[in-house]
């Protein structure tokens, strides 16, 4: 019996490897057991090497392991690539036969899954349906559980094709309940618990729905397409407009053109686009024109490892844009803070006239994990722009009034009486150009000073997890949550706490500073060479954290590689 | 009905005596009184140069923003509220220099705005020097022996990308160009108004005089016909000793609108947000 396992799928690009492991989720998941899965992947469409790897557990699941216990090679090269990965008593599931090869080592376990594609589905285009039956048999739980998951996944096939998968994979989980002749892999199911299975970027488009997002345009580019890819998968029932643009300046320009017109808008992308739209959003800066934009980061410099993951644009996102105006950087951890901060930054945007970034990163854009349905009630739309029926009341409108708070109001066009001048020169209260000093530092005032002591007064709070007492405490922001969580469950010889950032900007200063007060040693969990949190902290608390434990080889921290980090700390 | 008053703005202009660019600001304030639309409803977006400062010598709403990005926010913001009349003004550099790409693509996406390109052959803001559709061998500071680079054509490109509604004006006959103007809101889709307009400070060349010798109507042959793909790109190629304004080309497209279903349904600045109920998309991920 197995509390939990991790199983990988290996092969060509091309060759379905998510497939295989969407099924395999689909049926876990059914089984009642908890997932994290991600897939690695390179940057081409056919070829190469690519894997997915499934963790399954009978307890909530954070992060990744290092080895994996069962290994599907789809191919031959995925044999040698990721023998060493497997964990001591692991297994491999191959087709000698097919990929001849004459080993015999103990680990291997021969599955003639082509020939039995060919047999009960006429085609070796269904091995992948062979390999999921083979994997559940090992793993001893009903068949039905593979059966019922194909039927779902393919339920817009024909019939024929729908039961040659079936047939296949029944003959696969026959093969593996007669031959597999270990229960180590075996895990128990329990009751399904009605979790959503979904990945971040899934869970920023359904933020932006809920959100009120009603224009989006992004120019493709990983790890962020996913979102856009979602939000046009719904953009017909909701009445969103997802424009493709030419480029990530005009995606973020549009954006702003909609928001300045009435309509919640958002744009994503990476890095290097992100680079693309530093202008704009300096350019929503000075017309105060809310927005949201998500970088969903890969490794850089230029064009870097782009279907990898980094947290390397920290710096460049709090400072990006030339001048000085407020903005708000979160950095969701896990799948729900994803879609909770991607709400409230349109809100936040709307509330401030700011732009609102999110910074996520590959890890957490494509990793799926299996969530609490979301709260709606705590996922609400707040407005605060004048509406409709208030704004026949508005005459002698200003759009940059100078406040008490810094916010002047926000009307939209055509439905007040007046018009509305937005500028990028330094303007007027009423938005017209304007080289006077004074109207300078009372416009720089309100757009850098007064919204940043306002945005510091909501900042999403750090989590802060078994800190007291703790004989170090992890810091981190971003996707690295996962992996901090586990290591703090599960190392023994130390008590290990950590404290974790869904929000970098305004940096939470008060917070860090009481959180960390008192902590025998801290280090920050960063996947990036620049220890770019640390010295954030720094510059903004002044404690300098004992160390850095750092990742930058586009691949993502697990479980077991930080514990054994954690070890390492003096 | 509106009122030529009611366009007036009591910000001061910053354009050089004598510029071109009080001509073209007569010309679409006489449009937009033709029009009848009240100011709340004209959106003019701009973006940097002289021609980007016309918002603020007219009452309309006004996004004057970045060098070259106009277009963009422009075709967002009448997809965000399509009840909006959405003009640019813009000019060679902004528009066919550092927003070329989202000329060509702002064609294809055939939005319904109408762009108005002061061409004065020149850059002012930045004091003379040569723009993307500066005639050859013309000598700037930065350019001492002369422009060497292939001006671009404009116009030919508009059409060749599928505008449907190509046209020139001159900023001396404002009665003319605001005509032009005029038709251009009234199409369907991404209008050019490209408007020739002498620069007093920096073109020596193409001035008042040189522009009233060369500029013909070509409307006003009534053998022309603007519907022709193949006499209009021949006719948008002609430039020296001749140079023609008016409707260059006209067709009717099917615009962004009516192509993404926009038209059928309210303007989505009405879209009501406050409880948008996702429970049903969420099952599909359980």
């Amino acid at each position: 019996m197995a509390e939990e396992l991790t199983i990988k799928i290996a092969g060509e690009a091309g060759q379905g490897m998510q497939a295989i492991s969407a099924v395999l989720a689909k049926a876990f998941k059914k089984a009642g057991l908890h997932l994290f899965v991600n897939n690695d992947f390179m940057s081409r469409i056919r070829g190469g090497n690519n894997f997915s790897q499934l963790r399954i557990s009978v307890n909530p699941v954070y992060t990744l392991r290092r080895k994996s216990d069962i290994t599907v090679s789809m191919d031959k090269e995925s044999i040698g690539l990721h023998k060493s990965a497997m964990a001591d008593k692991g297994t491999m599931i191959l087709d000698k036969q097919k990929f001849n090869i004459t080993d015999n080592a103990a680990a291997f376990f021969d599955v003639p899954f082509y020939d039995m594609a060919k047999k009960a589905g006429g085609s070796e285009l269904f091995a992948n349906s062979a390999a999921c039956g083979v994997v559940v048999g090992i793993t001893r739980l009903d068949f039905r559980y593979v059966e019922d998951a194909l039927r779902e996944i393919f339920a817009d096939k024909t019939p024929e094709i729908i039961k040659a998968n079936v047939d296949t994979a029944r003959l696969g989980y026959d093969f593996a309940r007669s031959n597999f002749k270990s229960d180590i892999f075996s895990v128990k199911e329990s009751k399904p618990n009605g979790n959503l299975l979904m990945n971040g970027n899934e869970a920023i488009a359904l933020g932006a729905i809920r959100g009120g997002c009603k224009f989006y345009s992004a120019y493709p580019m990983s790890p962020s397409t996913g979102i856009m890819e979602n939000v046009s998968r719904y953009a017909k029932d909701f009445n969103i407009i997802v424009e493709q643009a030419e480029d990530e300046i005009a995606a973020i320009n549009m954006i702003i053109g909609a928001s300045f017109a009435g309509v919640r808008s958002m744009c994503a992308t990476s890095g290097g686009g992100f680079a693309l739209m530093v202008e704009g959003l300096s350019l929503s800066g000075m017309l105060e024109t809310p927005i949201v934009a998500v970088d969903a980061q890969r490794p850089a410099p230029a064009t870097g490892f782009p279907t990898r993951t980094e947290q390397a644009d920290l710096d460049f996102l709090i400072h990006a844009g030339h001048g000085e105006f407020a903005r708000a950087v979160f950095s969701p951890g896990t799948v729900e803070q994803a879609f909770y901060l991607t709400v409230k930054a349109f809100n936040l945007a709307e509330k401030y006239q700011i732009p609102v970034l999110i910074m996520t990163d590959q890890h957490l854009a494509d990793s799926s994990r299996d969530i609490e349905v979301f709260d709606l009630g705590k996922a609400k739309v707040e407005r605060h722009r004048i509406s409709k029926e208030d704004s026949k009341k508005v005459a002698g409108y200003k759009r940059y009034q100078l406040t008490e708070t810094g916010v002047s109001p926000l009307a939209v066009p055509s439905w007040i009486e007046d018009v509305i001048y937005a500028d990028s020169d330094e303007h007027t209260e009423e938005g017209h150009i304007t080289e006077d000093a004074k109207i300078r530092v009372s416009m720089v005032e309100k757009r850098f000073y007064k919204k940043m002591a306002l945005l510091s007064r909501e900042i999403e709070e750090p989590t802060g997890y078994q800190i007291k007492d703790a004989d170090i405490v992890l810091v981190g922001f971003g996707s690295t949550y996962g992996a901090m969580k586990e290591a703090c469950d599960t190392m023994k010889d130390k008590k290990v706490g950590f404290v974790h950032l869904s929000q970098v900007w305004p940096f939470p200063s008060d917070h860090i500073i009481k959180l960390l007060k008192g902590s025998k040693k801290t280090a920050t969990v960063e996947n990036n060479a620049g220890a770019q949190l640390a010295k954030l902290i720094r510059r903004s608390t002044g404690i300098e954290v004992n160390g850095s434990i750092l990742k930058f080889d586009g691949r993502p921290f697990n479980l077991d590689y930080l514990t054994e980090k954690i070890s390492e700390v003096e | 009905m509106a009122d030529v008053k009611d366009f007036m703005s009591s910000d001061p202009i910053a354009w050089c005596p004598g510029c071109g660019d009080f001509g073209i600001l007569n010309a679409l304030k006489m449009a937009l009184v033709k029009l009848g639309r009240p100011p709340k409803d004209i959106l003019i977006a701009s973006g940097i140069g002289q021609a980007a400062k016309l918002p603020h010598y007219i009452k309309c709403n006004c996004i004057n923003g970045l060098h070259g990005r106009s277009l963009s926010y422009a075709a967002a913001a009448k997809i965000a509220n399509r009840g909006l009349t959405v003009l640019v003004t813009t000019g060679d550099g902004d528009c066919y220099g550092e927003g070329g790409n989202h000329f060509i693509h702002n064609i294809r996406r055939n939005v319904d705005i109408t762009v108005i390109v002061h061409n004065n052959q020149i850059y002012g803001l930045t004091k003379g020097q040569a723009s993307p559709t500066t005639d050859p061998g013309y000598i700037t500071k930065v350019q001492p022996q002369g422009v060497i680079l292939e001006p671009i054509h404009a116009l030919e490109m508009a059409i060749a990308l599928g505008a449907g509604f190509v046209s020139r004006g001159y900023s001396a006959n404002s009665e003319h160009l605001s005509s032009l103007i005029l038709e251009g809101i009234n199409h369907k889709g991404f209008s050019l108004v490209e408007v020739l307009q002498p620069c007093v400070s920096f073109n020596k060349k193409n001035t008042y005089e040189w522009y009233s010798k060369r500029i013909y109507k070509v409307n006003d042959d009534p053998a022309y016909n603007p519907g022709d793909f193949v006499a209009a790109f021949q006719k948008a190629s002609e430039w020296g000793d001749k140079i023609p304004i008016g409707i260059i080309y006209k067709a009717e497209k099917a615009s962004y609108e009516e192509k993404s279903g926009l038209d059928q349904r309210p303007p989505l600045v009405e879209e009501e947000i406050d409880d948008i109920d996702i429970t049903g998309i969420l099952k599909g991920y359980a």
